[in-house]
């Protein structure tokens, strides 16, 4: 299965390193491949030096592509980090 | 020996004079090997005994920099370790080694380089700056295959010495004697560079962003580092030096001396008293307020409670912040501004319509009377706080007197339904308004009718008068506090209030910058109130500066013409003691 679902950084740091830690360990619980597409680069989220080179400052929107067969519980697993603002207070 | 300068940006301040020493990350040349297909196997074992030896280094500086810079600073370390987690090194080296038959080192090194390059060129200055966590964590990898031990360790240094480096990466910092070391200097790095941050908790000065500057510099060269201004000053001339030990006891007796004003009050040497207070952006920094010697709190932010979520708060969770905020200030008393947002703050669940120009759109007051549901959970929350300390409430974006009339009706109202519920409250709340668009300065002789104080913010009076907005670099220099325009509406809002028998303050950058301090008082200003680390420097100056000076100083700047001129009259008419410390 292929899901695909576009995400917006709303923590105020922006997908910085540890907030992309937070996105690997998250991603790395799913057996589907995520790949992350954002203008023209195209990396893979359980690589944070993949991330890193995204420099996602708050407000990108970045897309998911998960596949595999638990892509549904991956993309809601990120969806939700993403949304509680990888843990983070603002 | 020749003399140089170099400039780079000021990280972290303070002055440093000494020797240099130039910490060299050691060099790693990596050459290229083909193997043996019978080869291919041990060379796998040999990279992934390699990163089993990365990881268990990583986690002892984790548990070391715990210990020597505190939780905040190692988790940069658990990042590391995820760092070592990543597909780079737990796959992609591998499979290419399988695949080409090419030596460990030379693929990783490879792999690295590319990521260097991708990295140097983000345009966003906090990612790019990652780059040297990648690196730290890839040149670990490869000492450990090329069995070369830990970086140079830093010998125990004897004596005191600025360290020069082209980069120092968190694994540097951890290691460093930072009892021997006065001061850092590097090539490369910003102000959140993980060397800016860790040498301001230290409280050493620092100098990033030297590009290539260390490469002029050699081992035993006299520095002068003034982070401060930026610059490293490489074998000054004597004279040079002497100035500049002469700034720097100035400079460390003058952080001293702020520390005796710490309870003395905000006073002139000819009995003018000013209330010095401290603006708040989150609770955190109540526990600061007290610690710098403020009295009380001129500018309580209420925007925390909104940012970032779905929901707005109950009237429950506000009444706790608000209390919270009245019981820590004691006897102080302290000013909420309600809901300041629309504009420049982003809100996702009140915003409902895109505008064009949202300053000039549907912000602070203007939003809150057009959703008075809203709007009166806050200020009953407030009333409700206010008993427990002397709260006083304040409305921000005001432009026109039914815009407080309105505002005093709802809160008449939340006051009644708070009596007929029979719940604690304050009745009779201190009310005031902020002065921070154009016509209410111009109409505060009206205003001040209805209110009980004035607030000028000045961001936003300058930005609104001069039409400006100083965060676009194009019109950035219209955006003047000593223009005449704007010394004129800041009179005509003290005399109205004063006329009136009322008191105002002001809580904008302006009131926490040193150099405008003589000409506020000058003015008449009641209350001061500026970020709370500023407010001891402020003390001093304040204790520093005769009222009656002070006022010369404003009526004259009231006869010239530019900025230029009003800003001669204040460096002109100071103290000579205070001019010293000002310009």
């Amino acid at each position: 299965m292929k899901i695909t679902e576009k995400l917006l950084v709303i923590n105020k740091l922006g997908l910085h390193l540890r907030a992309a830690a937070e996105l690997v360990k998250v991603a790395n619980k799913f057996k589907s491949q995520t790949t992350i597409h954002h203008g023209i680069q195209n990396v893979n989220a359980k690589s944070l030096m993949g991330l890193m080179t995204l420099a996602a400052a708050k407000g990108t929107e970045l897309e998911f592509e998960c596949d595999g067969p638990d892509a549904k519980e991956a993309i809601t697993a990120l969806k939700q980090l993403f949304e509680h603002r990888f843990g983070e207070k603002e | 020996m020749s003399e140089k300068i170099f400039h780079g940006v000021p990280a972290s301040g303070g002055i440093a004079i000494g020797p240099a020493y130039l910490y060299h990350s050691q060099g790693l040349t990596v050459s290229r090997r083909k193997l043996k297909p019978e080869e291919v196997e041990l060379e796998l074992k040999r990279f992934q005994e390699a990163l089993a030896k990365t990881r268990s280094q990583i986690k002892g500086l984790e548990e070391k920099a715990k210990e020597k810079l505190g939780e905040e600073h190692a988790s940069i370390f658990s990042a590391h370790q995820v760092l070592l987690e990543d597909p780079l090194f737990t796959e992609d080296v591998a499979r290419i080694v399988s695949s080409d038959h090419i030596n460990a080192e030379f693929v990783l090194h490879e792999a690295l380089e590319k990521f260097k390059t991708v990295m140097a060129s983000l345009n966003d200055e906090y990612f790019r700056e990652r780059g040297g966590d990648i690196r730290d964590v890839g040149n670990r990898v490869l000492r450990n295959l090329m069995g070369k031990g830990d970086k140079e360790e830093l010998k125990k240094l004897d004596k005191e010495i600025i360290l020069v480096a082209n980069d120092l990466i968190p694994s540097d910092m951890v290691n460093l004697p930072t009892e021997t070391i006065k001061a850092f200097c590097t090539d490369v790095g910003g102000k959140t560079s993980h060397v800016a941050i860790v040498s301001r908790s230290m409280g050493l000065p620092a100098v990033v962003g030297m590009q290539k500057a260390t490469m002029d510099i050699h081992d035993g060269d006299l520095l002068i580092v003034d982070g401060n201004k930026g610059l490293v000053l490489v074998n000054p001339r004597p004279h040079i030096i002497e100035q500049y030990r002469h700034l720097k006891e100035e400079y460390v007796a003058f952080q001293k001396s702020l520390e005796a004003f710490k309870n003395l009050p905000a006073v002139t040497p000819d009995g003018r008293r000013v209330t010095l207070a401290a603006n708040i952006e989150t609770p955190l920094e109540l526990d600061d307020m007290a610690r710098h010697g403020a009295e009380g709190i001129g500018l309580y932010r209420t925007e925390f409670l909104y940012m970032n979520r779905e929901e707005n708060p109950s009237e429950e969770e506000q009444f706790q912040a608000y209390k919270e905020l009245a019981v820590k200030t004691g006897d102080h008393p302290a000013i909420i501004r309600t809901l300041d947002l629309g504009g420049d703050k982003f809100l996702s669940h009140l915003n409902d319509s895109e505008e064009k120009n949202p300053f000039l759109g549907l912000r602070a007051i203007r939003l809150c009377l057009k959703r008075p549901d809203i709007f009166k959970i806050q200020l009953r929350a407030i009333l409700r706080a206010a008993a427990y300390g002397p709260i006083k409430i304040m409305f921000p974006m005001i432009s026109s007197l039914s815009e407080v009339l309105e505002s005093k009706v709802l809160l008449q109202e939340c006051a009644e339904e708070l009596k007929h519920e029979g719940q604690v409250f304050r009745s009779g709340i201190e009310v005031g308004v902020m002065i921070e668009i154009p016509s209410a300065a111009i109409i505060a002789d009206i205003l001040i009718q209805e209110v009980d104080f004035f607030s000028i913010g000045t961001n936003d009076l300058i930005q609104y008068s001069m039409a400006a907005d100083r965060g676009n670099e194009s019109v950035a220099y219209l955006y003047d506090p000593l223009n005449p325009a704007i010394l004129r509406l800041i009179h005509m809002t003290v005399e109205a209030a004063h006329k009136a028998g009322k008191w105002v303050g002001m809580c904008g950058e302006v009131a926490g910058d040193p150099q405008f301090i003589p000409l506020l008082l000058g003015i008449g200003l009641d209350e001061l109130s500026a970020s709370v680390s500023v407010i001891s420097e402020i003390k001093k100056i304040i204790r520093m500066m005769p009222y009656e000076k002070a006022k010369e100083i404003a009526l004259a700047a009231t006869r010239v013409k530019t900025s230029d001129e009003v800003f001669e009259i204040i460096r002109d008419n100071v103290p000579a003691e205070l001019k010293a410390i000002l310009f």
